[in-house]
C-alpha cells in the first residue's frame, strides 16, 4: 500500500479546504463578525499546519497507485475533509456540540442538504456561506478538482483514474478526452458555466448577490442547504421556476455538456438514461400535479400552481437536492409514495446529484427482463444494450453488488435509527435513512422538510453522517475504510 | 500533440508509457478489451475497443484530429490497412506502420509511398542490424551512434581487476591515454551522472563519449582483446534470426541457425543456402556441443522466450565464448538483469520505439527539435542529438560558464569539420550539433531546456 502518495493527497486536499475555507473567513471580516472570523482563522491555521505536515512527512512519495489505493484515500480525504471542516461551525458557537457541526459539514460535502438546525435565519453570513460552498465543493469532487489544477503524480496522470473512479458518481466512469488532467478541468468548467448562469438568472429575478450565490451553491451541488427556513417556498415564482430549472440541468450527466459544447447533439439525444431521466420527471411531474389538484385531499387551486410546485418537488427529489417550496408531508399519499420513490432512483451518473443513479436503475431493469426471457427461453444468448452498444457482464455484476451494498447499508442503518428515542415512527426512521443516504435532505414524516434532524441521538448521527458519506461516494471508498483486509499489508 | 496508437502489444505498450511520460494526448485503439482495461490503469490514455482498420472505429477514436498514427498491430497487412483507412479520413495524418514480414521486405519503400506512410518500423530487422554492429565491433555491451557515426556513446562493464576500477574520472584520461568522457553510470540499477572526482567500482556499467577512433584506442589500452568475429551460432530462426543470418552472411561470417521447428528449418533453408540451419532444440546442451559451439566466436540468443535466451546464453558463457548476445522482449528492465553474465543485451522494442519517439519529437517541435534520442541505461537516462540555432542561448560562450539543471552533461559537441568531445573550454556555435546525457525524470524537448538560468 502506499501510505506516502495517500499522505500527499490528504496534504492537497487540505491544502485546498484552506483555499476553499478563505471566501468565508473574509466575508466574516467583511461583516465585522468577531467571534465567526476568528473560528474560520482558528480552522483555516490548523488545517493548514496539518497539510504542511504531512506533505513534509510524506516527501518523496512513488507515484504508483492502484483501485485499492483510490477507494482508501477517497474515504479518507472525505472524512478527514469533514472532521476539519466541522471546526468553523463548533469554534464559532453556532453548533451545540461537535457531532452537530460534523452533521451540517458532512450534509454539507456530500450535499445531502439535511441540517440539525431548526433556524438558520440567525446565522452569522459567514457560516450560511461556507453551508452552502460546502455544496458547491462537494458536489463535483474535490479530487476531481485537485486533478484539474495540480499534477498530481508528474506527467503521467494514468494512477489518478482510480482516484476519478472512487470519487466520481455512475457505474462505468471514464474519461472525455486522453488526458485525465484536461477531463477534470472540462467537467470544472462545465460546473462553473452552469453556476455563473444560474447565479445570473437569480440576479434577474431580484435576488441579493449573497443570497444568489448560496442559492446557486446549494442548486449546482445539488445539496439544498437555503438560507430561509422555509427554503425556496417564500421567494417569487420565477426564483421557484429557475431553481427547478437548475436542479433538473445539474441532475444530468456532465459529459451530455461536453458533448453539447462540441455540438453532437445527436450523441445527446440517443443518451439512454438522459431520457428515462426526462421521462421519469415529466411523468412524475404531471402525476403529481394533477393529483394534488383533484380529488380527496386537494391541496392547490390552480393547475399552474399545482405545476410549479410538482414541477419543483420533483425535481429537487429526483436530483436530490433537497430544497422544497412546499410542505410535502402534507401532500395526498399518491404524491408522497411518487416522492419516495424517486428518492430511491436519485440523478444520473456522472450529475453532481446522488442516489442509486437512473443509469444502473435501468441496468437492474434491463437485467431482469433478460432473466425473465431466459426462464423461458433457456438458451437463447443475449447481451443488454445501453446507448445502443452491449454492456459488458462485468459492469452488470457490479451494478448487482451496487444495489445489495446499497440494500444492506440502508437495512442495517435503519435499523439502528429506529432504537433512537427521538424517533417516533417507522417512516421517520426508513425516510431519515433514505434522505440522508440517497443525499437528498428532507424525508416525511419526523423529517419532513419543514423538520430537522436536531433531535436524534448521538449514535444516529454518526450512522447518518456514514450514511451520507457513503452515498456520496457511492458506498465503497466508504466500507472499504471498514474492512480489514484493506488496511493489512500486500 | 495528438498520437493514435493502434495495437498494444510489445511495442505498443512501450510506445504508450513513453509518450504518456511526454505528456501527448493518446487515444489506444484494441480488439483485446482487457489489454485496453489494464493500459488505462497505468497510463492517462483514452482507450477505442474495435478493429483499428475500421473507419468506424478510427472516426470513433477521432483521427481527424490526430497527429501521429502509429499501427503496431500483430499483422503487417492489418497495419497498412490501419494507415490507409485513416489517411482517407484525415489526409494530413502522419503515418508510421510496423512491417516487419520479410516478404515485403524488397518493398518497403515503394509501400511507403502507395500507402502514404511518413515510416516504417521493423523491429526484428532493426535488433537484427544492431547485432550485426555489435559483432564487429566486439567489447562494448552496446553502441548508439551520433552526427552521422562520427561519435559514440559506448556502454562497457567495469570488470574485476580492470584499469578502470577505482579510477575516478579525472584520470581516466591520462591511465588509458585516450580522450574520453564517462557521461553515465549505472550502479545498483541506479543511474548516476558522475563529476570528476566519482571513483569507479567494479561491477559499474559505463557509458562513455568518444570518437570513433579514441573508442578503439579505449579498448586496446584496457587490454579488450579485439578479435574478429569469424563464425556465429544463432539460436532461433524466427524473424529476427531470418534477418540477422542475412546481413551477417552479407558480412561473410559463417552462421549456424538452430530452430527447433522443421517446417520452419525448411524455409529457412530455402531462404538461406549459405548458413548451415541445424534442426534441433537450443537449450539442449547436446545439440549446442554437437554443432561446436565451443569453435564459435559469437553466440545469439534470439528465441521469442527471454529464460530460455538468458538460459542459453549462461550456457555459453559457462563455455567461454568471446562474444554472447542476448535479445530481451519483455523482462529487459528487470535490475536482476545487471547481475547476470549475459553479455550483450538487445531488445527489439526498445530499439523501434526510440526510432518512433524521436520521429514524433521531431514532428512536434518543428525547430530546436532532437534530432536523435537513444534510451540507454536501461532507459533511465537518454543520449540526446540537438541542433544549435539563432534560438539557442549561451552559444559562443565556454561550457565551464554555463550552469546547466541538474543531471545533464554535454557529452560532445559536433562541428561540419570536427567533432569534439565536450571539455570545460568547448563552445557550440548555430549550425552544430550538441550531444548530451540526462537522467532526469522530466522530458527535454529542445536544447533551452536544458540550462539553469
Amino acid at each position: 500500500m502506499n501510505y506516502k502518495m495517500m499522505g500527499r493527497l490528504n496534504a492537497m486536499i487540505f491544502g485546498a479546504l484552506c483555499g476553499f475555507m478563505l471566501p468565508s473567513f473574509i466575508l466574516c471580516l467583511c461583516d465585522k463578525d468577531g467571534q465567526a472570523a476568528l473560528a474560520f482563522g482558528i480552522s483555516i491555521a490548523l488545517t493548514g499546519v496539518l497539510a504542511l505536515i504531512l506533505a513534509i512527512l510524506c516527501r518523496g512519495a512513488s507515484v504508483k497507485f492502484y483501485a485499492r489505493e483510490g477507494l482508501i484515500c477517497v474515504g479518507i480525504c472525505w472524512l478527514g475533509m469533514s472532521l476539519l471542516g466541522a471546526l468553523p461551525f463548533r469554534l464559532s458557537g453556532c453548533f451545540d456540540s461537535y457531532i452537530d457541526a460534523l452533521f451540517e459539514i458532512a450534509s454539507g460535502f456530500s450535499t445531502t442538504g439535511a441540517s440539525v438546525l431548526s433556524d438558520v435565519e440567525c446565522l452569522p453570513r459567514g457560516i450560511l456561506f461556507w453551508r452552502s460552498f460546502s455544496h458547491w465543493v462537494g458536489g463535483m469532487g474535490v479530487l476531481i478538482f485537485l486533478l484539474a489544477i495540480v499534477p498530481i503524480s508528474g506527467k503521467n496522470q494514468g494512477f489518478t483514474l482510480h482516484l476519478m473512479r472512487a470519487e466520481s458518481p455512475g457505474p462505468d466512469v471514464g474519461k472525455l478526452v486522453p488526458k485525465m488532467r484536461s477531463t477534470a478541468a472540462i467537467l470544472y468548467i462545465c460546473y462553473l458555466v452552469l453556476t455563473v448562469l444560474n447565479v445570473v438568472f437569480l440576479l434577474i429575478g431580484g435576488m441579493s448577490f449573497f443570497e444568489a450565490l448560496c442559492t446557486a451553491f446549494g442548486t449546482a451541488g445539488t445539496g439544498g442547504f437555503g438560507l430561509k427556513n422555509d427554503s425556496i417556498g417564500g421567494y417569487s415564482p420565477y426564483i421557484q421556476v429557475v431553481t427547478t430549472v437548475f436542479m433538473l440541468l445539474f441532475g444530468v450527466n456532465f459529459s451530455c455538456y461536453f458533448l453539447i459544447a462540441f455540438g453532437k447533439f445527436r450523441a445527446v439525444l440517443k443518451d439512454e438514461e438522459l431520457r428515462a431521466y426526462g421521462i421519469i420527471v415529466l411523468g412524475s411531474t404531471l402525476a403529481i400535479a394533477l393529483r394534488n389538484l383533484f380529488g380527496a385531499g386537494a391541496v392547490y387551486g390552480t393547475f399552474g400552481e399545482s405545476l410549479r410546485h410538482a414541477a419543483f418537488q420533483v425535481g429537487s427529489i429526483m436530483t436530490t437536492t433537497g430544497f422544497s417550496t412546499a410542505d410535502f408531508d402534507l401532500w395526498p399519499t399518491f404524491s408522497k409514495a411518487i416522492l419516495a420513490l424517486l428518492m430511491l432512483i436519485g440523478a444520473s451518473a456522472g450529475s453532481t446529484g446522488g442516489g442509486f443513479k437512473v443509469s444502473r436503475f435501468l441496468l437492474i431493469l434491463k437485467g431482469a427482463r433478460r432473466n425473465l426471457s431466459r426462464v423461458l427461453h433457456p438458451d437463447r444468448v443475449k447481451s443488454i444494450r445501453l446507448c445502443g452498444k452491449p454492456v459488458d457482464e462485468k459492469v452488470l455484476s457490479n451494478t448487482n453488488g451496487y444495489l445489495a451494498a446499497y440494500l444492506a447499508i440502508l437495512i442495517v442503518s435503519f435499523l439502528i435509527v429506529s432504537f433512537d428515542r427521538a424517533v417516533s415512527d417507522m417512516t421517520t426512521s426508513m425516510t431519515a435513512c433514505i434522505a440522508c443516504f440517497n443525499n437528498i435532505g428532507p424525508g416525511f414524516s419526523g423529517v419532513g422538510p419543514t423538520r430537522n434532524f436536531g433531535d436524534f441521538s448521538v449514535v444516529s448521527k454518526l450512522v447518518l453522517i456514514f450514511d451520507m458519506l457513503a452515498g456520496r461516494l457511492e458506498i465503497f471508498p466508504m466500507l472499504v475504510l471498514l474492512s480489514p483486509a484493506a488496511w493489512r499489508r500486500a | 500533440m495528438k498520437i493514435l496508437i493502434a495495437g498494444i502489444g510489445k511495442v505498443g505498450k512501450t510506445l504508450v508509457e513513453q509518450f504518456a511520460e511526454e505528456g501527448y494526448d493518446l487515444t489506444v485503439l484494441d480488439t483485446n478489451k482487457e489489454a485496453l482495461e489494464r493500459i488505462v490503469e497505468i497510463c492517462d490514455v483514452i482507450t477505442v475497443n474495435g478493429n483499428c482498420a475500421s473507419m468506424e472505429v478510427l472516426t470513433e477514436a477521432e483521427v481527424g484530429k490526430a497527429d501521429l498514427l502509429i499501427a503496431a498491430t500483430g499483422s503487417d497487412e492489418i497495419n497498412l490497412l490501419c494507415c490507409a483507412a485513416a489517411h482517407s479520413l484525415c489526409p494530413t495524418l502522419n503515418t508510421i506502420a510496423r512491417i516487419r514480414n520479410p516478404e515485403y521486405s524488397k518493398q518497403v519503400y515503394r509501400m511507403r509511398d502507395v500507402f502514404s506512410l511518413s515510416m516504417i518500423f521493423n523491429p526484428e530487422r532493426q535488433a537484427a542490424a544492431e547485432i550485426d554492429r555489435l559483432l564487429h565491433y566486439p567489447g562494448f555491451l552496446k553502441r548508439e551512434s551520433f552526427a552521422k557515426g562520427r561519435m559514440e556513446i559506448a556502454e562497457l562493464k567495469v570488470e574485476e581487476g580492470s584499469k578502470l576500477a577505482n579510477a575516478s574520472l579525472t584520470e581516466i584520461g591520462s591511465l588509458l591515454d585516450c580522450k574520453i568522457l564517462v557521461c553515465a553510470v549505472l550502479r545498483a540499477g541506479t543511474c548516476i551522472t558522475p563529476a570528476g572526482d566519482f571513483v569507479l567500482k567494479a561491477g559499474d556499467r559505463i557509458f562513455v563519449t568518444a570518437t570513433a577512433n579514441d573508442l578503439s584506442a579505449l579498448l586496446k589500452n584496457l587490454g579488450v582483446v579485439h578479435r574478429k568475429v569469424r563464425s556465429a551460432m544463432v539460436i532461433g530462426g524466427g524473424l529476427g534470426g531470418y534477418y540477422l543470418a542475412e546481413s551477417l552472411l552479407e558480412h561473410g561470417i559463417h552462421v549456424k541457425l538452430v530452430e527447433r521447428d522443421a517446417e520452419r528449418c525448411r524455409e529457412l533453408s530455402a531462404l538461406l543456402p549459405k548458413a548451415d540451419i541445424i534442426y534441433g532444440d537450443g537449450t539442449s546442451q547436446k545439440v549446442l556441443d554437437a554443432e561446436g559451439l565451443r569453435d564459435c566466436d559469437a553466440l545469439v540468443a534470439l528465441t521469442g522466450n527471454d529464460e530460455t535466451n538468458i538460459l542459453i546464453s549462461l550456457y555459453g558463457k559457462s563455455y567461454g565464448v568471446p562474444q554472447i548476445i542476448t535479445n530481451l522482449g519483455r523482462v529487459e528492465d528487470m535490475n536482476i538483469i545487471d547481475t547476470l553474465p549475459l553479455g550483450c543485451v538487445v531488445s527489439p522494442r526498445k530499439l523501434c520505439c526510440n526510432t518512433i519517439v524521436r520521429y514524433a519529437r521531431a514532428i512536434h517541435h518543428k525547430t530546436g527539435a532532437a534530432i536523435a534520442v537513444h534510451s540507454i541505461a536501461d532507459g533511465q537516462a537518454e543520449a540526446i542529438e540537438f541542433v544549435v540555432d539563432m534560438n539557442t542561448k549561451h552559444f559562443g560562450e565556454p561550457l565551464k560558464n554555463i550552469r546547466l539543471k541538474p543531471n545533464i552533461r554535454i557529452a560532445g559537441i559536433n562541428r561540419a569539420d570536427k567533432t569534439e568531445i565536450a571539455g570545460g573550454d568547448s563552445i557550440f556555435g548555430e549550425g552544430d550539433t550538441v550531444v548530451l546525457v540526462t537522467s532526469r525524470d522530466e522530458v527535454l524537448l529542445e536544447l533551452n531546456d536544458i540550462f539553469a538560468d
